[in-house]
This record gives structure tokens, C-alpha cells and sequence, in this order.
């Protein structure tokens, strides 16, 4: 066997590859803090491990996310990934029951038919048709990979992401790979004049040209340098994702959460990205002709290291991408983690915030920066607190510091810990059960970050649903057609879909929408974005404004003051809030029927 | 005579255009240009969270950024808490948000040069 060394490229790369993923995964693993190693330390002891196998099974092979998205997107991985992992286990069982043994040489059955040239070994024509039809399987995903460069519109893609050097080499070596082994199995089959379906067919033709043996090696090396280019060029392109998704599942299925700052998770996140480009479809800034700071090119940037703040802070931060990504790399957080990094130079302490005594109350309501600029939601809000005889203390009526999150959305995580403080000791100091607050934005941050002890905080509409339920407020249905709009804090951000509807459909007819709940638009009014200018804002907004007019809705609702102060700019749709359209339903005690009229509701308070 | 106090009693306010430091207007401009537009109306100030705490004025902020008064701003910067309450008062649509972020960050900056004490 003296052609044997054309399989020293394959080596080569193999042996390559192999000590850069085990540098990096000791450095990822490594750079973890102590207690998330003890994290996945614990989770590799418990059946955490069987799940995150079999997730990675099932993302990682058969990609049952993209499939989700997309049938042919998704057969175009799984082809080449579950079919290039068969051919591989496929390729090991022949070689094994060939050789009679449990040991074969590890690169034995990449070049099984260069070696093996007889077919005198159990099962040898099922094994021939098997790695065939395998192979058939693969070249399919290739086929379909190369049509998807040029034609996007038939995987159900608008865009796709640029490459950059490495990228194109592990491309094309990938491309080519399954095809040159098709072509060297093929003479090989073409010699020894055996093959399946697939490769004696080939082979047949291939026979017809004299001196087909000559050929024979060169065309094994070709398949052995490609593999080794792909190898080699796979550690700095985004084909990185393949082995870094592995671990990432591992780490998250163990509990590992971005905690404000840069850790090795980071890394591991950024690696697993594989530029597929399904974040870059339903990103609205694309809307507003923003093409350059989605989550992928934020992906890129970190791993370039060359992310800027025009880059960075350009983003509604809506959670969109985050529900499309089908690897689950969390988007927002990374982004948020990025900005912290980025800012952390320049946190405010606030040393003009005061403690003031606080009234005791049953109930302490936080309207929240954004509400007080849509007064129309205080009034609902005094309106009801004042039906229910509620012994209520308006935390924020005069003057009070903000909640914390516009803070903790530009990453200055520590300025807001100022606010979070103060406004913690104040609340507390009231002695009530209960916060309420009627700005999502507020709510995230004081469900997340506030330590409130045993005060719950609710959102207008759960503490209206009580009164509702308990009989203290009585609400008459109206005909009205009522399209909810969910704010992203409170939709993606905090997984309320629910609630406000089941509310909402106490007063009138809800109109279901395709866009809505996980897919909702983010209205473009967004605190997380710094960057947009205000026309781009209006683009976004007019793109959801526009769907939602096509459902002609005589009403657009939503629970969020910012939405709602965005949505009002847009004259074409009217909007309230959800304490609005509760306080124009209201029954007063005694009086029966609806008092207001809808044109009463539409003449009301546009801001 | 008690009426012309102030020309004794109070720091000149004169500005030098010889002298004039341009640096960080020059770098806020540069990523947000629509501050050029602002009119010094007010409605930021008379919204702001923090100016109904402190005397925080952000009007007097675009005032101090024009003039270069790098020293005085640093200080009266770190009084906002970011709510976006002006950005979105703003009747020229001036992202005034991102003119504090550039502020801070030019700050921040000009304090790692050492330049600003």
C-alpha cells in the first residue's frame, strides 16, 4: 500500500482541529466562575446530561427548530448534518464487521473503499447500498445548500449573511467534499467493478476512459485534501458552531445564565452562532433600512472584537432574534452584557437621591417615567383605585427616581442599583402587600432586580382582574373590535400573553392576529435603542400599524404607556391602553349600561 | 453701586473663542448630528425625572456642551437617570438620549487622556 500517504492531509487536518477545540474547550471550561463549574459539574452527575444529549441530537443534527421555520431549510441541514453523522457511524459498523473487529484504525472507514476492495465480508452488498443511499442523502443537502446561495426566496429566506475569508474556504471544502467522495468511490467501484446504486452506476461510466487505476489515488487525495482544508479552516469560520453548540447546550441545560459581565459563556455563545441569518428576516430595523447590527453581525462583531457603540446600541433590544435563533443564544442578554462592558467606565452614583418618609398604605402604585407622559393612564388608574376604595399610596405622583430599566437597557447596570436602592427602601418603608405598576418597562425591572421580600408586584391588568374577579369592579361588554399590541418587556420580555387578554376579552371582541404574542412587532418606541433616528422610529411603527389596519380593528390596545405614546403619533389607529378601556366599560355601582360611547373614546386625549 | 456687584463678586462667564474646546461637542456632532437642531426650548427640562429631584437642567447641558464647559458638565451629567422622558417631549425629534450617551463616553474618554482632572 504505497499510496497510503495521501491520507496525511486528512490527518492533518483532523490533528489540528482536534488540539484547537481541546485548547478551547479547557479554556471556555476553565474561565467559568467556580460556581458555574460546580453548576456543570453537578448537571454532568444528573439526568441533565441525558437531556442536553438529546438535544443536541435533535438541534444539533436533525435541526428540528429550522425545520420548524422552514421544511426545506431544515432538510437542508439535517441532509448535511445527520446524514454526514450517519455516514460516519454507517462507515464505522462496515468497517468493523469487514475487519471482524472492534478496533479499526479511526481514518479506516473515511477511505473504506480505497482499502477494502473485495466485497467478501457479511452484509457487504446492504453496507454498499447503505453508504450509497447515505451519500445520495448528503449530496442532496449539498445541492440544495448551493441553490439556497443563489436563490434565498426558496428556502423561505430574505437574507442571508455575508462570509469572510475562512469561511469561504471551509465552504467550498464542504461543497466539495461529498461530491469527490462520490468520485473516488466511484472508480474505486469502477476497478473492483462492485458498488451500489449510486457509485457502480458512475463507476460504469468512468470505466469506459482507459486507465482508470491512475486515477484512483489522485482522486482519494483530492477527497483527502478537502477534508483537510475544512478541518483546518473550520476553528476561525462559523462552521466553529458545529462543536461549540455542543458545548453551549451542555452549559445551558446546567443553568449557566450571562450574569452582567463577560464570562468564557460569552464566548461559547458567540462560537455557536452559525450565521445562519434567520435572525436578520423578522428584525424590524431592516424595516428602517438598519442592515448592519442585528444579532448575527453583533455575533460577528464580539468575535472580531471589533463591536463600536454605533453598532452596539443600535437595537429596539424587541427579543425577536432571540425567538428565531434556532442554536437559543440569548440575544438580549449578550447585547445588554456588551453594553455593560461597554459603559461600565461611567455609572452615575446619584448622590442628590433622598430617602422621604412614606405614607403606609395597603397598595403603593408606580406609574412609572412613561406613564406620566400619558396622563390619560394615571386618571384610569386613580379612577379605579378610587371605584375600589383602595388605600392606595402613588408612590410617584409629585416626584420620584425611575424604576432603573431605561438605565439597565443603555448597560449602566450600576447607576441603576442607585435607583433600585433608593426606591426598594421607600416602597418597603409603606409597609404595603401590594405594587402596582402600569409601565411593562417598570415591571421587568421590579420582578428582576428588585428585592422586594414578600411584596408582590403586578401589572394594572392582574390587579384590575382582581377586582373584576372579586366583584369589586363590574365591567360591561362592548361590541368593540379590540386588537392588543404586546409590549415586548412584557410579551418576550417577560412571557405575559395571557393575562391582558383575558382581561381585555371581558370588554370587547379581541382580534386575533398572525403576528401576535411571540411575533408581535415591537411598536419602534423602544428604550433600548439609542442609535435610531426618530423617522426610522416611525417606519417600524408604521410597519406594525399597517398590519394591524388591515384587520380594522376599531380599537388598538396595548398595556404599555411607550407603545401607546408611540402608536399616537400614527393618527390612523386609535389606541388606549388596557386601565382605559377598563375605566370606559366600568359600571358604575348602581347604574347599569355602558356610559360612554365610542366616539366619546375616540375624541380622548391623543399624545 | 450694590447693583453692579456681580461684575466684581462672580467668576467673568466671557467666553474665549480663542480658547474655545470644541473637543467633545465636535465628538457628540459627529455620531448625533440632530442636536444641531435643538432650539433650546426647554420641553426636555420641564419633563425630566431627575430635574424634578435635583436642579438638573437639561437644556443647560446642550447650553454647557456648546460652550465648551467640559469641567461643569461632568459634573451635572451624572445627574441623569436615562428615563428617555426629553427624547421623547423633544419638538425637533433630537435623540437626546444618545447626545448624553456621547457625553458621558467623550467624558469618560477625556478623563482616560487625562486631560480633565
Amino acid at each position: 500500500m504505497n499510496g497510503k500517504y495521501f491520507i496525511i492531509p486528512f490527518l492533518a487536518g483532523m490533528a489540528y482541529l482536534f488540539l484547537i477545540l481541546i485548547v478551547r474547550g479547557i479554556r471556555w471550561i476553565s474561565g467559568l466562575s467556580k460556581i458555574d463549574k460546580l453548576r456543570l459539574f453537578q448537571s454532568l452527575k444528573s439526568g441533565r446530561t441525558l437531556k442536553s444529549l438529546k438535544e443536541a441530537f435533535v438541534e444539533g443534527l436533525l435541526h428540528r427548530k429550522i425545520f420548524l421555520k422552514n421544511p426545506v431549510l431544515g432538510y437542508m441541514h439535517m441532509s448535511l448534518a445527520f446524514g454526514w453523522f450517519l455516514l460516519i457511524v454507517m462507515g464505522h459498523v462496515e468497517a468493523m464487521v469487514a475487519e471482524g473487529s472492534l478496533s479499526v484504525p479511526f481514518y479506516m472507514p473515511i477511505f473504506f473503499r480505497y482499502f477494502k476492495t473485495t466485497e467478501d465480508f457479511p452484509l457487504a452488498r446492504f453496507f454498499s447500498f447503505m453508504m450509497d443511499l447515505l451519500l445520495l442523502f448528503v449530496l442532496s443537502g449539498v445541492g440544495l445548500a448551493m441553490l439556497k446561495r443563489f436563490k434565498k426566496s426558496l428556502f423561505g429566506m430574505k437574507r442571508t449573511t455575508r462570509l469572510k475569508l475562512f469561511d469561504r474556504i471551509a465552504l467550498t471544502s464542504l461543497w466539495l467534499i461529498f461530491p469527490l467522495r462520490l468520485l473516488a468511490e466511484s472508480i474505486a467501484a469502477a476497478i473492483s467493478h462492485n458498488g451500489s446504486f449510486l457509485t457502480s452506476g458512475i463507476g460504469k461510466i468512468l470505466s469506459s476512459s482507459q486507465h482508470i487505476e491512475l486515477l484512483n489515488t489522485p482522486a482519494w487525495l483530492a477527497y483527502s485534501l478537502v477534508l483537510g482544508f475544512f478541518f483546518i479552516a473550520l476553528p476561525n469560520s462559523r462552521y466553529m458552531h458545529i462543536p461549540a453548540e455542543i458545548l453551549f447546550i451542555f452549559l445551558r441545560n446546567s443553568g449557566i445564565r450571562l450574569k452582567k459581565q463577560n464570562t468564557t459563556y460569552t464566548d461559547v455563545q458567540v462560537f455557536s452562532c452559525s450565521r445562519c441569518g434567520i435572525c436578520l428576516d423578522n428584525c424590524q430595523l431592516s424595516t428602517a433600512g438598519i442592515r448592519d447590527t442585528q444579532s448575527v453581525y453583533l455575533l460577528k462583531n464580539i468575535r472580531n472584537k471589533d463591536l463600536d457603540d454605533e453598532h452596539l446600541f443600535n437595537c429596539l433590544l424587541c427579543g425577536k432574534c432571540q425567538i428565531d435563533c434556532p442554536v437559543g443564544i440569548e440575544t438580549i442578554d449578550l447585547r445588554i452584557t456588551q453594553r455593560i462592558e461597554s459603559t461600565r467606565q461611567y455609572n452615575s452614583s446619584y448622590e442628590y437621591l433622598e430617602i422621604n418618609s412614606s405614607p403606609s398604605a395597603k397598595v403603593v402604585y408606580f406609574a412609572g417615567c412613561m406613564t406620566h407622559l400619558t396622563p390619560g393612564i394615571i386618571t384610569a388608574m386613580q379612577k379605579i383605585f378610587e371605584t375600589a376604595g383602595e388605600n392606595y399610596w402613588f408612590f410617584d405622583q409629585e416626584k420620584a427616581p425611575c424604576c432603573g430599566r431605561p438605565l439597565m437597557l443603555a448597560g449602566q447596570y450600576e447607576a441603576a442599583s442607585k435607583l433600585i436602592e433608593n426606591n426598594s427602601r421607600q416602597i418597603l418603608a409603606s409597609g404595603a402587600q401590594t405594587l402596582v405598576v402600569s409601565c411593562p418597562i417598570c415591571y421587568k425591572v421590579f420582578k428582576e432586580d428588585y428585592h422586594l421580600f414578600n411584596m408582590e408586584v403586578l401589572m394594572h391588568f392582574e390587579y384590575i382582574r382582581r377586582l373584576i374577579d372579586r366583584e369589586i369592579l363590574q365591567v360591561a361588554r362592548s361590541p368593540q373590535r379590540l386588537l392588543y399590541h404586546d409590549p415586548c418587556e412584557l410579551g418576550r420580555g417577560m412571557g405575559m400573553y395571557k393575562e391582558p387578554r383575558e382581561v381585555l376579552a371581558m370588554t370587547g371582541t379581541l382580534v386575533s392576529i398572525r403576528n401576535e404574542k411571540e411575533k408581535a412587532y415591537c411598536c419602534g418606541g423602544s428604550l433600548g435603542n439609542l442609535k435610531i433616528k426618530q423617522e426610522e422610529r416611525d417606519m417600524i411603527r408604521n410597519q406594525a400599524v399597517n398590519d394591524y389596519l388591515e384587520h380594522s380593528p376599531d380599537m388598538l390596545v396595548t398595556s404599555c404607556p411607550m407603545c401607546k405614546k408611540t402608536f399616537a403619533r400614527n393618527t390612523r389607529i386609535p389606541v388606549l391602553d388596557i386601565s382605559e378601556i377598563i375605566t370606559r366599560n366600568m359600571l358604575s355601582p348602581g347604574i347599569p349600561g355602558l356610559t360612554e360611547s365610542k366616539e366619546c373614546i375616540l375624541e380622548e386625549e391623543y399624545i | 453701586m450694590k447693583d453692579l456687584d456681580f461684575l466684581t463678586s462672580t467668576p467673568s462667564r466671557q467666553i474665549d473663542y480663542e480658547k474655545f474646546d470644541t473637543r467633545l461637542l465636535d465628538s457628540v456632532l459627529e455620531n448625533e448630528t440632530s442636536f444641531l437642531t435643538c432650539m433650546s426650548c426647554g420641553g426636555c427640562t420641564a419633563t425630566c425625572s431627575a430635574g424634578n429631584l435635583t436642579n438638573f437642567n437639561v437644556r443647560k447641558i446642550g447650553l454647557m456642551l456648546r460652550r465648551g464647559e467640559i469641567d461643569q458638565l461632568s459634573v451635572e451629567i451624572e445627574k441623569c437617570m436615562f428615563c428617555g422622558k426629553c427624547t421623547l417631549v423633544c419638538p425637533r425629534d433630537i435623540n437626546i438620549r444618545n447626545v448624553v450617551l456621547l457625553i458621558k463616553k467623550g467624558i469618560a474618554l477625556l478623563k482616560t487622556e487625562n486631560i480633565l482632572s
